[in-house]
């Protein structure tokens, strides 16, 4: 199967389970299993290529021109992650379908979980490393969701808060690094970038690079001293846990490590970084594992320290190291995912995860007991298990490296770690099903349905084949090396066998483990101890920083941004005349290429009327009724200049939006306050007029001087008036732009213009939903209303003139390809037209008459402008490529047919649904409860029995 | 000519920002009205004043205006309408939500 569709399935996937939720959770689960089966089987059709030592690579542009493409490659080393994100990926899936309860949303959880899978798949398929940092991205976005999925938890809430913040930083330092590593290579793609390593090495950047690369690293797989954000992760359901921090999320760090292995290994650097970072975080979580009292909690440091094993062995930087890296990685994940589902059993059964409440278990669960045990046993590295193997590969690895010129450092703190980690995992196994029958559980504990155990049973049959029999695993481990190596190191002779002889790991291997069982022993006074003993708690810290953090931002923002928007109108304000104004001070300006026109009598009264008119609406503001009539003449004013200057089309527009506003302000008027009352001080106010008058002087200036100044280049204007006619089949050039030349950005507006009117929509919606309704419905009007409600006179005008109206907005729009019209003018008329019916005859009266909700007539509008616009890519032409024909039908004369009506159509019925929805949302809030509906559009009908007053 | 319109940009201009900074929702709305006419005027008037020219093409006829702003000008119009009305709808909300037409909302140190 070709890698895109690997990539892609889960992605896609995604939207079914969410989709599905009211299948029932059989079909959510059913189909999420499905799908990740055929990308994991499509993963293995591309297995005999690898087994050949082959890479498969496939590719599509994306931004060549910044080296971004979307190329995918899949190595052995690819392939091995790959197997354990799917495969461990599908016994997840079984799992959480017994493990999640009837209250949790599954189709939620598994759109998640799919696009974790798709996001982590899209990590180690990426060949691209920009692509790759999308994906890395979209894991912390995703793992996010995921550990936060239980929403009514707080700590959950934190945890993913935490985890989010943590390793989305280390993201950020990562797209650093990438783009350093980019540069020295000069390519951002990794086939590219691996075979460069002298290039990289003898970079003065490479240490730069290295860091920021292991930042990102580092926080992603919980390295020391970033580790803190992996067990408040635990906060997630046992599935995530187990998902998460067995096989995908944490091993994306390793994996990255594990890819740039060839070039960025091997120096001093990475060495001392790499090394002491493993070293610490190994006998660190070790430690604190041992004395977590919460089962999953003690997973998660265990996890956490078994993380710092892989990363001091690939930091090593020998081919061994890198072989026992790999192998511990498989090793880790079958037997670290075993015990997280374990754990979620228990939890699931015993209603408890804390170990001092747990015991003697074995009676109880025996099947969970076997597989927790196994591999348990197989993580304190007891031979004949997976875990003995890797560990003693390690061991051997440590007793070869010289850390800080101190031969005994590494053997001691391996062995150290090693310890610690046999005597957790004693511990767990000892505490949690050993000892005694108890008769305080919180419940009933007893083995789970085979849906829940089946999943670790698997896991833990691979703990035990690969412990007993070493020599199956060794070619696909060899082969994955191989692949880490990438031709930088030589493959090392070294069978992956139980038994080496007497050689010092093995000696080391026995301390850690009698070690382990001493400790175990003295578990009792060493808790006592640590106890007692002061430690930093890291979630303290982090909550101190990112308090710091935002009150250090607080400090910034609130000056400028307190709240009141007054202020900051006036800072920018005030900004904006400042930058203005230096950049007239210190410009040039060119010499004047204009006349002033004279200016004709008629243009110095409509200024007057429309400067007397602004400034009456100035000191009258608070008036408010009066300022909407003096706003009115404002926008008349504006529509006669747009006559007066050869715009037409602007001037019908204008004057029908006018219309249309100032019925809207009108509804909205009708629940505000009449008056503003006068709050402000003086001082204020005359503040306020300072930065008005500097404001308008500045404006003033700016077009008085751009107005006598042609233009510095000519104005692609010239274009449209040369091919209006002769390409867009139209004279009227300003609709030719809009439905032709610039038919994509009407189709944008359109679509803006019915967002706008949807989202009014929603918003009145809810608020009739809230506590808002009930304050509607008892509203008593703060003046006398109308005596008649549905004035005779006006319903019978608005009815007669209702298809005059209809007529001339057919006409508006016909005409508007060669004279002044078009679809958002006709649009607007016939908007008035229906508006006037709500008016005279009522809302009820008007809404019995209508046939088609306004949302449809909004989405028909966009619909047809659209698929107008993809019409042409039937005749292989571009999006909205028009074209038009003229036609004579006897006996009428010939007319043209252009598609670009059609697509006016469409921008037609969107600005009528927008128009008409708003202003319908608006008119849904003035019902009221003691008015009571009426069925009748007029209050005086001959032909009807007198009613009493409907009205107070 | 050119002095009358750059003047009547300003007077907008001027009588937009001091409606804007009032405290109440509905001179804010008016005030963002005055200045949607300024704007629009003034990018109208990008295409310079030309009388008795308009952009339809007639044989014969040489001079037009400039068509191009007055295309995007139309948009903006109609654009505008959709945005006072959510902003109508917002402020309207607010209103009658909290009994409270003032814009600004100070925060207080303990917000959540």
């Amino acid at each position: 199967m070709s890698l895109f569709l690997i990539v892609a399935l889960p992605f896609l996937g995604a939207l079914l389970p969410g989709l599905m939720n009211q299948a029932g959770r059989q079909a959510c689960a059913g189909i999420t299993f499905t799908v990740s089966l055929i990308a994991f089987i499509g993963l293995m059709t591309n297995l005999p290529t690898i087994m050949a030592g082959g890479v498969v690579q496939v590719g599509v542009d994306w931004l060549p021109a910044m080296g971004m493409n979307f190329t995918l490659m899949l190595d052995a080393l690819g392939f091995f992650f790959a197997t354990l994100i799917l495969g461990i990926g599908l016994l997840i899936i079984a799992y959480a379908r017994s493990y999640l309860s009837r209250d949790d949303n599954m189709g939620e959880f598994f759109t998640y979980l799919l696009l974790f899978q798709g996001a982590m798949v899209g990590i180690v398929l990426s060949d691209n490393i920009l692509l790759l940092l999308v994906f890395w991205e979209l894991t912390s976005l995703s793992s996010f969701l995921l550990i936060g999925y239980w929403k009514h938890l707080p700590e959950g809430r934190q945890g993913a808060r935490m985890a989010l913040a943590v390793t989305g930083m280390g993201g950020l330092a990562m797209i650093a690094g990438m783009l350093i590593l980019g540069q020295i290579v000069g390519s951002y793609d990794l086939s590219v970038i691996l075979k460069n390593r002298d290039l990289i090495q003898a970079s003065p950047y490479y240490v730069p690079a290295l860091v920021l690369i292991l930042l990102g690293c580092f926080t992603k797989s919980a390295q020391f001293p970033f580790h803190f954000w992996l067990p408040h992760a635990m906060a997630a359901p046992t599935p995530v846990s187990a998902y998460l921090h067995s096989a995908t999320m944490v091993k994306a760090g390793i994996f990255l490590m594990a890819r740039m292995w060839p070039v960025l290994s091997g120096t001093p650097e990475w060495f001392v970084l790499v090394t002491s970072a493993g070293l610490i975080t190994m006998v660190l979580g070790a430690v604190i594992a041992l004395f977590k009292h919460d089962l999953k909690a003690l997973l998660a440091f265990s996890t956490v320290s078994h993380l710092g094993l892989i990363t001091m062995l690939l930091g090593t930087g020998t081919a061994f190291g890198a072989l026992a890296a790999v192998f511990h990685i498989l090793n880790h994940a079958t037997f670290k995912a075993a015990l997280f589902m374990s754990a979620g059993i228990i939890d699931h059964e015993a209603h408890t995860r804390d170990i001092r409440r747990l015991g003697g278990l074995r009676h109880l669960m025996p099947v969970t007991f076997a597989i927790a045990t196994l591999a348990a046993l197989s993580m304190a590295g007891i031979p004949f298990l997976n875990g003995f193997l890797s560990k003693e590969m390690m061991l051997e690895e440590a007793t070869q490296t010289t850390l800080f010129d101190t031969w005994w450092l590494v053997p001691a703190l391996a062995t150290f770690g090693s310890l610690f980690s046999a005597a957790y995992s004693f511990r767990l196994i000892g505490h949690v099903f050993l000892g005694p029958k108890r008769d305080d559980y919180p419940a009933h504990p007893h083995d789970p349905p085979s849906g829940m155990w089946l999943p670790p049973a698997f896991l833990v049959v691979l703990v035990v084949v690969i412990g007993v029999a070493p020599f199956l695993a060794e070619p696909a481990v060899k082969l994955v090396t191989a692949a880490v190596l990438g031709g930088e190191a030589e493959m090392p002779y070294a069978p992956i066998k139980i038994w080496h002889g007497l050689v010092p790991a093995l000696y080391m291997s026995m301390v850690a483990v009698i070690g382990g069982l001493v400790l175990l022993a003295l578990f009792k006074p060493l808790l006592r101890v640590w106890d007692a003993a002061p430690r930093p708690e890291a979630k303290v810290i982090f909550d101190y920083i990112t308090d710091g953090s935002v009150r250090l931002a607080k400090l910034l923002t609130h000056p400028l941004h307190n709240g009141a928007f007054t202020r900051y109108a006036t800072i920018a304000t005030v900004v904006i005349i400042a930058v203005g104004y230096h950049a007239w001070a210190t410009g040039t300006m060119r010499a004047q290429t204009r006349v002033l026109q004279e200016a004709q009598p008629i243009a110095i009264a409509g200024w007057l009327m429309l400067v007397a008119a602004t400034l009456g609406l100035v000191f009258m503001h608070r008036n408010r009724l009066l300022s909407l009539i003096l706003i009115g003449i404002v926008g008349l004013m504006v529509s006669v200049g747009f006559v007066f200057f050869s715009a037409p089309d602007l001037a019908m527009t204008q004057i029908t939006v006018e219309v249309v506003t100032i019925i809207l302000l009108l509804l909205a008027l009708n629940f505000l306050p009449n008056r503003t009352p006068i709050e402000s001080t003086i001082l204020r106010r005359m503040r306020d007029g300072t930065v008005a008058v500097a404001g308008g002087l500045a404006t003033m200036a700016m077009a008085y001087h751009f107005l006598l100044r042609d233009a510095v280049a000519t104005p692609i204007s010239e274009y449209h008036l040369a091919n209006s006619y002769k390409g867009g089949g139209g004279t009227n050039v300003v609709n030719v732009i809009l439905v032709d030349f610039r038919g994509f950005d009407t189709f944008g507006e359109i679509i803006v213009l019915g967002i706008a009117a949807l989202v009014i929509y929603a918003l009145t919606e809810s608020l009739l939903g809230g506590p808002v309704r009930a304050r509607l419905l008892n509203r008593k009007p703060d003046q006398p209303r109308a005596g008649d409600r549905h004035p005779m006179m006006m319903v019978v005008l608005t009815r007669v003139i209702m298809p005059v109206v209809l007529m001339v907005g057919f006409f508006i729009f016909l005409r508007g390809h060669n004279e002044p019209g078009g679809g958002f003018i006709a649009g607007l008329i016939v908007s008035i037209a229906v508006v006037m019916q709500y008016m005279a005859s009522g809302f009820n009266w008007a809404t019995a008459r209508l046939r088609y909700p306004y949302h449809g007539i909004i989405g028909s509008g966009v619909l047809i402008a659209g698929l107008t616009g993809i019409g042409s890519w039937f005749v292989s032409k571009p999006f909205l490529t028009s074209d038009f024909a003229y036609v004579r039908i006897p006996p009428f004369q010939e007319f043209e047919l252009a598609t670009a009506a059609l697509f006016d159509l469409g921008v037609f019925l969107a600005v009528v649904g927008a128009v008409m929805l708003s202003l319908e949302s608006f008119s849904r809030l003035a019902r009221r409860a003691h008015v009571p509906d009426t069925e009748h559009a007029m209050d005086v009908d001959p032909s009807r029995e007198p009613t009493p007053a409907e009205d107070v | 000519m050119e002095f009358l319109v750059a003047s009547a940009i300003g007077v907008l201009t001027s009588a937009g920002i001091y409606l804007m900074l009032r405290l109440r929702t509905f001179p804010v709305i008016m005030g963002i009205s005055l200045l949607t006419y300024a704007v629009n005027v003034f990018l109208f008037s990008s295409g310079r004043l030309v009388v008795g020219a308009p952009p339809i093409l007639v044989k014969g006829v040489e001079t037009y205006t400039d068509p191009l702003p007055q295309a995007l000008v139309l948009t903006a119009i109609v654009i505008s309408f959709g945005m006072t009305a959510v902003v109508v709808m917002i402020a309207l909300g607010a209103y009658l939500g909290g009994d409270d037409d003032h814009v600004d909302d100070p925060v207080t140190e303990d917000a959540p």
